[in-house]
């Protein structure tokens, strides 16, 4: 009787003393399980598709995040085969200032002026779709830019009747975009520009084209740009071709610095998918970049 | 008959005992703290899970690494992407052992300080660590709390020239949990 209590007793404490580490660890797989395991209890976005919300010219298919102001200062040189005598182009430069701004997570405003052509362009990006994984599964993230530009530059012809409506332009843009790893993501850009006067009579009032441009990281903070828009060769504007660029994104920080070459001298949607008349086999390039600092206005509220 | 009656009373006496010696949390705090001449960066996690044995003082934590909040988003993003790359290296666990547990009584309210040694794993290297810090029993609830300094380059995060400035080279984790109890 009494050897099989002394039994019972040995093996109940070196039960016990066997299962301790173990059991803590059993029961934090337990919590991990519920907590993340099955990650069908919370939906992961997907962030960091792009450096900064714009790819080249374009838009990407990122957001500035709530409360944050986006400071962008883009310059284009002139072209690259005007040489030496014009350094390359640097001795003339257009530039566009802008501000954009994070209502929400998923809504941004900007404006900005463009000394080319002297424009004011206003916009806003909705991302409708949000790429995510777990609870809510979605492959892609789609958003919608529209924007409205207005050319200051005086009329050509000041003795004609003029109007106001002919200085704007439209144009609407999805963005279908997807990270389809740590360091390559790829997003189509379809696009309708607007305007409501034309030079020649048969020229296209609506212009349709089609962007493709997407990033290759080749180090954590240096990645691979490209942007190419489509335009129907007979639905274009005369003596327009197609837009091409290539650049790096460098981040250091707040800022992001976009260096880059590119066909197209204008820096809104209007004039760089409609109006490239750069020829890339001519050198008919232009030498850009592209400054962004983000500063945090809005206070936000921590998760 | 009875041999056996009593043998299962002690198995079982003897197990409900060594589940009644759990204790969770699925909501722990852990912070950090870097303190630089450029600024300070701080985030704050509110999702951590640990689970202390009070007899053994086995100490083990699971903290998502996506989980830390800035007040910066764009900080939060580096924070993921560059730094401690949380798709790959999704979470950091220490499993350790409050050395001195045998000094806290957890019948009897108080605060006891302690120390706790253990492995901590994060952005995929391992270390040993050593910290102190304070158990507290007050009504039956228990709560611990500790503060140490982790150092960057340990767990091979890398820190650019650029903004050596900006992120010191450690910083200060601050760990609070409340318990409950595991039935």
């Amino acid at each position: 009787m009494f050897g099989y209590a002394m039994l019972a007793i040995a093996v109940a404490i070196s039960a016990m003393g066997a299962g301790h580490a173990q059991d803590t660890t059993d029961l934090l797989s337990q919590l991990e399980q519920e907590v993340i395991g099955d990650n069908k209890s919370a939906t992961n976005y997907t962030t960091a598709t792009f450096k900064t919300t714009r790819l080249i010219n374009g838009h990407t298919v990122e957001n500035v995040a709530r409360g944050v102001l986006d400071v962008k200062i883009s310059h284009r040189f002139g072209k690259l085969n005007n040489g030496l005598y014009e350094l390359f182009g640097l001795d003339n430069a257009t530039m566009r200032m802008g501000l954009d701004y994070g209502i929400t997570s998923t809504l941004m405003v900007g404006f900005g002026r463009s000394t080319h052509q002297k424009t004011l362009d206003a916009f806003f990006k909705w991302k409708i779709l949000r790429q995510s994984t777990g609870k809510r599964r979605m492959p892609i993230t789609l958003s919608y830019v529209p924007t409205v530009a207005l050319k200051t530059l005086k009329f050509e012809d000041p003795n004609r009747k003029n109007y106001f409506s002919s200085r704007l332009f439209f144009s609407h843009q999805l963005i279908i975009g997807r990270k389809f790893s740590e360091g390559t993501s790829i997003q189509l850009m379809p696009t309708l520009v607007h305007r409501n006067l034309v030079t020649y009579a048969d020229e296209p009032n609506d212009i349709l084209a089609l962007g493709i441009g997407g990033r290759q990281k080749i180090s954590k903070r240096v990645s691979i740009n490209a942007e190419y828009y489509y335009q129907h060769p007979d639905y274009k504007l005369r003596g327009t071709t197609n837009s091409l660029s290539l650049g790096f994104d460098i981040e250091t920080g707040g800022h992001v610095f976009q260096l880059h070459v590119t066909n197209s001298q204008g820096m809104a949607e209007r004039t760089f998918i409609t109006e490239t008349t750069g020829l890339w086999e001519k050198g008919d390039l232009y030498f850009g970049f592209n400054i962004s600092r983000v500063f945090t206005v809005g206070k936000r509220k921590r998760g | 008959m009875k041999k056996i009656f009593i043998v299962s009373i002690v198995c079982i006496a003897a197990s409900l005992q060594a589940n009644a010696q759990r204790y969770f949390t699925k909501n722990g705090f852990i912070s950090f703290y870097s303190k630089a001449p450029l600024e300070n960066i701080e985030a704050e996690n509110n999702q951590v899970m640990s689970v202390l044995n009070t007899q053994t003082g086995d100490l083990q934590f699971s903290v998502l690494i996506k989980s830390f909040h800035f007040e910066k988003a764009l900080m939060e993003e580096h924070f993921n992407e560059n730094y401690m790359e949380s798709n790959k290296f999704p979470k950091a666990t220490f499993k350790g052992v409050i050395a001195d547990i045998s000094k806290v009584s957890f019948d009897k309210d108080g605060q006891y300080p302690v120390s706790v040694s253990g492995d901590l794993t994060m952005h995929g290297v391992t270390k040993k660590v050593n910290a102190n810090g304070t158990v507290q029993v007050k009504s039956g609830k228990i709560s611990a709390e500790s503060t140490f300094f982790v150092k960057l380059a340990d767990y091979q995060v890398s820190i650019p020239k650029l903004v050596k400035d900006n992120i010191a080279e450690s910083v200060e984790i601050k760990v609070a949990c409340q318990y409950d109890q595991k039935m």
